[in-house]
């Protein structure tokens, strides 16, 4: 395997940026999310409004309107941003977005009595749910938030479009001038494959991890 | 002096509507230390309320309620961040103990236990653990303390929720209906605590349809319907001779156990035996 040997140094460097974007994406949009469920279920008309706001405009346009968007359009009002940047930008809004639903939906299924039961031990707010409605929410939100990270890996392959040097681009790059495309498709396929067995494997045993005080 | 001044509650001209249904309507409660208040009256007549107004669960619309000499004013459309202190702090001294139970489900009981003290009262965990052993050994579950609320029975999960409300060092615990949603077979553990809880000089407020421990236990019998307090007086005498038609038709079903599950079989058996025959025409 010639061409292997060949791509093997740029593809571990593109797995090096894919796994760049997609984790720090993923906990970007993971602060993102959690302020917008906290603001959407505990803040004022304002602050709701605009939760409401973002999440609809972010989850209903698609990822690569919002990538050139950031990366070609923001540069009309000034602001220049170098393509990984620019891609991490995009990548943690999109995120946010469904997270923050995730998030949402988990918080509201933690029981009302739940809440009572720490408030009436004379807790305030900000403890009440860390210490008893995160938990119980965390455990009902991680499915749909681990599928979110694994959608968002593969998002990351978008990147390619604004120039990034990630594992979809060196493929393509690779493949335009050996005319392999089916093996370097094939293979970086493979690795995303990869890591999203991976990250369903972490998922899993967190799974279960909190399921074990239950 | 303030009439109520020095009793744990103190509430006067109780107040609070949901929407356009006027839940309480005026309610007076003096409960003295040491004293147990069982409150009782049919369903939907503002029991669960009442005592939710006393640790500012529920707002109260207008009134005065004083926990422990604390009083926040009722009503008021200020939400200070004072005010919401003074909550707290009424909170950790009126422990509340749910007809659910609201354990946290994601703590063993021992967890439960210690988590006020250590959380809100910042004991260190050492200390709150010793506590929290000699707690769970008092409501007789030593032996459960890393047990998640999930292996345990109904009858020991409300135990492990009043050893988590004593571990607030409360200076009143209330109770909603601490039975009722349990097993009929299960009552008798959770009132023997609170029997327990009553003899060691534990002032307390319960709501509960229980008549066998309001005769045994309570110093005080409140009876409620439609929002107010309609009569009041020692268990003796409201049981023997209640006063309205209202409290006597109510005593007659919780006797039959037809509207209350909760009445249980000993329960009814208890208190046909003990309901007046003049009770029973009409
Ligand atoms: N949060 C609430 N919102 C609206 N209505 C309520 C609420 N809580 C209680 N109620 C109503 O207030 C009345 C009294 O309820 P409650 O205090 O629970 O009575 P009890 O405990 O004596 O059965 C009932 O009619 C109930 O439906
Ligand atoms: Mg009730």
């Amino acid at each position: 395997m010639d061409l292997l040997a060949r791509a093997f140094p740029l593809l571990i460097d593109a797995l090096g940026m894919t796994l760049f974007l997609g984790i720090t994406s993923f906990l970007i949009g993971s602060v993102i999310g959690m302020t917008v469920a906290l603001a959407r279920l505990f803040g004022g008309p304002v602050l709701r409004a605009i939760a409401i706001g973002y999440v609809s405009i972010w989850r209903g346009t698609p990822l690569l309107i919002q990538l050139l968007l950031v990366y070609f359009g923001l540069p009309q009002f000034g602001i220049i941003l170098q393509p990984v940047p620019a891609s991490i930008i995009a990548l943690s809004l999109h995120a946010g977005a469904y997270l923050a639903e995730n998030f949402r939906a988990g918080i509201l299924s933690v029981d009302k009595g739940q809440w009572e039961a720490a408030y009436s031990l004379g807790m305030p707010f900000p403890r009440a749910f860390r210490r008893v409605a995160f938990p119980q929410a965390a455990r009902v939100a991680i499915p749909p938030v681990g599928s979110r990270f694994i959608a968002l890996m593969k998002d990351t392959s978008l990147a390619s479009v604004v120039t990034v040097v990630e594992l979809t681009a060196v493929a393509e790059s690779i493949g335009s001038s050996t005319f392999r495309y089916l093996e370097m498709f094939a293979i970086v396929a493979m690795i995303y494959w990869a890591i999203n067995s991976l990250l369903s494997l972490g998922q899993e045993v967190l799974e279960r991890r909190l399921a074990r005080a239950y | 002096m303030d009439h109520g001044a020095d009793c744990p509650v103190s509430v006067a001209g109780l107040h609070k509507r949901f929407g356009a249904l006027e839940v309480l309507k005026g309610i007076d409660l003096d409960v003295q230390r040491g004293e147990v208040v069982v409150i009782m009256g049919p369903s939907g007549s503002g029991k669960t309320t009442l005592i939710r107004c006393i640790n500012f669960l529920e707002e109260p619309d207008a009134g005065r309620v004083r926990v422990c000499g604390m009083e926040v004013p009722c009503g008021g459309k200020t939400k200070t961040r004072a005010r919401a202190r003074h909550i707290r702090e009424i909170r950790t001294r009126a422990a509340m103990v749910f007809q659910h139970f609201n354990l946290f489900p994601h703590m063993t009981a021992l967890g439960n236990v210690i988590e006020g003290p250590v959380s809100v009262r910042g004991m260190p965990k050492a200390q709150a653990e010793a506590l929290g052993e000699r707690l769970l050994a008092r409501v007789g579950l030593a032996d459960k303390r890393d047990e998640y609320p999930s292996r345990l029975s109904g009858g020991q999960k409300q135990r492990v929720a009043i050893a988590r409300a004593l571990a607030m060092e409360p200076e009143v615990v209330l109770f909603d209906e601490p039975t009722s949603s349990l097993d009929p077979e299960l009552h008798e553990e959770v009132l023997q605590t609170m029997r327990e809880l009553a003899g060691e000089g534990m002032t307390m407020v319960v709501v509960t349809h229980e008549v066998g421990f309001a005769q045994d236990v309570a110093d005080r019998i409140v009876f409620m319907a439609g929002g107010v307090v309609l009569e009041e007086g020692p268990p003796a005498e409201f049981f023997a001779n209640p006063k309205h038609d209202r409290a006597r038709s109510f005593l007659r079903l919780v006797a039959r156990g037809s509207t209350y599950a909760d009445a249980g079989a000993n329960g009814a058996a208890r208190t046909d035996a003990l309901l007046p025959a003049d009770g029973r025409q009409e």
